[in-house]
């Protein structure tokens, strides 16, 4: 428990800098754009329209459109991290502050307006002197809006691999380790809070005139945001480097598990977690991650677009080629274990209809519900199965990791796309099901170095002690710590048991 | 008549204003001499206040244009202009976050001549208790808040006021007093004053010289004792024979 609040502190320093850092940039944007688009109804029907078209993206995917789009630009634009959060929750903060402006302006009493130019102000002095003051308690309730609102998306951040608040939501709703999600929770809901309170503050003075009391309130808020990217500005002496691990238990594990050999090297070590499949090789032939853990399986399908399933020693060397030839990046070897899409289904169930292999499915699949996680539905190795198989699902569902296994053990699948090293397969006493036709690639666990580490004898002899060192056995036992409902371990202390078992 | 005025001349050449096809001034050709307290009447859509805002640019007509003692109105910036001339409308317009004091001196600060005790002597000027000076304008009544409007357009010394209906939302009574103070002001301050008024009463009773517009035309031009008189044609005798008929039906009640 106070191992996850732990945590809270640093990450809400970071999420507090990102989400204040979008509204400032949201209010240099919206202010004058809000006011010219006041006196320009076409205008104004083109920022609000594209403002509220921005709403309609779900925040996820506005974070992970900005990806690609920042990895196109090139040029050393960093295409993960702080830059794309910031511009996806600069848009999402725009509309509320834009909308509020544009309405205030437009609503403001006519008498006031040929008032104010029948008394000889010019256009600059109406605007100081009377429509910002006028409009300012309804431009500030936007404020206070989009200030609330990109609090909350920047715990999305985590999935572009900005640090954040989302970090331990994410990593807690993969482990179930609801202390995280709840620290994580109540973390970004306090920072909202106070920010909201010291903006209504703030907005309470300004309509009654204080402004030195509005002031000092927007002044404690920058100051706040300053104290919270102090850390940042540190470093200097050690050499920071990044390890990237994607949304599961295993993969926070085995980052860890790196992390803690880099840091015994004298690395200042910081964690992305939650990298989605595609951003992660991304991620470290771009530089943004210097390390991560991928599976053969997912560069040959996904980025190598192959389909044949050579002999893994083979399908290694390929993408170790590949992998060097076109994105620079080094592949050091394998861990020693697979993570290969296994099916399963619950023992009991497979040996009653008498199912020991994907070819035996196919007779059965009409009658049974398929429960796979988010991608897998998407994903060239089911194209490939199916094409090996002739499976046709009653229904196919796809589920978060965790509750996918919860689905099977509960009867709402028949069927799930496990993983071959998960911990719950020999938990749940579940039956995996062959390849005869040996449709599924190999998805041995290997270890992706970025470009920049290629020549760096430090950076991989701290890395290689792991290399063909990690059976499927400790694997398994290792994500079961994280992923089991009782007694559950945090991955730390999950690789920590891993290194000792593996005797590192 | 004050003889010596503060004020300028205006002239109308020619003045006229389209919206789309329909004429809201129609040629309007006008001289009116320093000093004259001038009351442009008519129905609504007759062009008055159209032509009253010509003056201070408010509204920049199509063809002719606007004199002040011989110098074209469009000459130079807006801004400059209008801080030359008085405006008092119907709305009032009052800025709602200023108090009373801010609101007066508000014209002063614009022209970079702040002066806080002439603002307050404004309240004076217009009657009203010092003590308003530091209430916000929707803690005043109608009344009191059209006399801020008028302390807010006369406090950087105008010589000429243009008011826009400046009674129209009053009580009766309130208006009486308004309008009493106005007429002393005008003279006074020896202004050249336009009110624009669709109350033919109240123009026959402040005004020295009465103009009487329809369609966006000058139909009659006369002083008050003339119209009166029964001068002026039909357009004005009309609108003279309600407050006469209105009189005349009070005077047979008392009798």
């Amino acid at each position: 428990m106070s191992d996850a609040f732990a945590r809270v502190p640093a990450l809400a320093a970071q999420h507090l800098l990102l989400a204040m850092a979008a509204l400032a940039l949201a209010l240099v944007i919206g202010v004058p754009v809000a006011i010219r688009a006041a006196r320009a109804p076409r205008l104004a029907g083109a920022v609000l329209g594209f403002a509220s078209l921005v709403q309609t993206i779900p925040s996820l995917a506005l974070l992970a459109l900005f990806y690609p789009a920042l990895l196109w630009i090139g040029h050393g634009v960093p295409a993960l991290g702080f830059l794309p959060a910031l511009l996806a929750l600069t848009l999402y903060a725009l509309l509320p502050i834009a909308r509020n402006i544009v309405t205030g302006l437009r609503g403001l009493d006519p008498a006031v307006l040929e008032a104010a130019d029948g008394i000889g102000m010019t256009r600059a002095q109406k605007l100081r002197l009377v429509e910002l003051p006028l409009v300012l308690p309804i431009a500030m309730a936007g404020v206070r809006t989009a200030a609330v609102w990109t609090i909350g998306a920047a715990t999305l951040s985590t999935t572009v691999g900005q640090p954040s608040l989302g970090d331990l939501i994410f990593a807690g709703l993969q482990t179930q380790a609801w202390t995280l999600v709840i620290a994580g929770c109540v973390g970004a809901a306090g920072l909202a809070l106070g920010v909201d309170l010291l903006l209504g503050v703030a907005e309470r003075a300004a309509g009654e005139r204080r402004w030195k009391r509005a002031g000092a309130e927007l002044l404690l808020l920058v100051a706040a945001t300053a104290a919270a990217s102090t850390p940042l500005w540190r470093g200097g002496g050690e050499r920071r480097v990044v390890v990237g691990a994607k949304n599961f238990s295993e993969q926070y594990i085995l980052a860890r598990l790196i992390g803690d050999r880099l840091t015994r090297a004298g690395y200042a070590v910081t964690y992305r977690d939650g990298l989605g499949s595609a951003v992660a090789f991304g991620a470290v032939a771009g530089g943004e991650v210097d390390v991560y853990v991928d599976y053969a399986g997912t560069i040959w399908t996904a980025e190598m677009h192959r389909a044949d399933t050579p002999p893994h020693a083979e399908q290694l060397s390929a993408i170790a080629d590949w992998v060097q030839k076109s994105r620079g990046v080094t592949l050091l070897g394998a861990l020693g274990f697979e993570n290969a899409y296994a099916f399963a289904m619950r023992g009991d169930d497979a040996q009653r209809r008498g199912i020991g292999t994907l070819d035996d499915l196919v007779r059965v699949a009409p009658q049974s519900r398929f429960g796979a996680d988010l991608e897998f539905l998407d994903r060239p190795e089911w194209a490939a199965i199916r094409r090996a198989y002739p499976l046709r699902f009653a229904s196919a569902t796809p589920y978060a990791p965790t509750f996918m296994y919860r689905a099977l053990e509960s009867g709402r699948a028949d069927v799930i796309s496990a993983f071959s090293s998960d911990g719950r397969i020999a938990a749940d006493r579940l039956t995996v099901l062959a390849d005869p036709r040996h449709a599924i690639p190999g998805y041995d666990a290997i270890v992706l170095v970025a470009p920049t580490h290629r020549e760096d004898a430090r950076f991989l002899d701290a890395l290689r002690p792991l290399i063909g060192r990690i059976p499927v056995a400790a694997m398994r036992e290792a994500n079961y710590r994280v992923d089991r409902d009782r007694d559950k371990q945090s991955p730390e202390a999950a690789a920590r048991w891993l290194a000792a078992r593996i005797g590192l | 008549m004050p003889a010596l005025s503060s004020g300028p001349a205006v002239a109308f050449e020619q003045v006229g204003k389209h919206y789309g096809d329909a004429a809201a001034i129609d040629g309007v050709s006008l001289t009116i001499a320093a000093g004259t307290f001038v009351a442009l009447v008519g129905a609504s859509g007759s062009g008055k206040s159209t032509l009253l805002k010509t003056v201070n640019r408010l509204v920049v007509p199509d063809r002719g244009r606007v004199l002040l003692d011989a110098r074209d109105v469009a000459d130079g910036p807006a801004p400059a202009l209008r801080r030359r001339i008085g405006y008092v409308f119907q709305d009032v317009g009052l800025f709602p976050h200023l108090s009373v004091a801010e609101n007066i001196a508000l014209p002063l600060r614009l022209a970079g001549t702040p002066d806080a005790a002439r603002a307050m002597a404004m309240l004076d000027l217009v009657e009203l208790p010092r003590a308003v000076a530091t209430r916000m304008p929707a803690e005043l009544s109608g009344g009191q808040r059209q006399r801020v409007g008028v302390a807010r357009a006369l406090v950087t010394r105008p010589g000429l006021l243009l008011m826009d209906e400046p009674f129209g939302a009053l009580d009766p009574v309130t208006r009486e007093s308004l309008a009493g103070a106005v007429k002393r002001l005008h003279d006074e301050l020896a202004l050249t004053t336009i009110m624009v008024t669709h109350d033919m009463a109240e123009a026959l009773l402040l005004a020295t010289r009465v103009i009487v517009m329809a369609a966006g035309r000058v139909v009659a031009d006369e002083p008050p004792a003339a119209l009166l008189a029964g001068a002026g044609g039909a357009a004005a005798q009309a609108l003279v024979a309600v407050p006469r008929a209105q009189a005349a039906r009070l005077a047979a009640l008392s009798g």
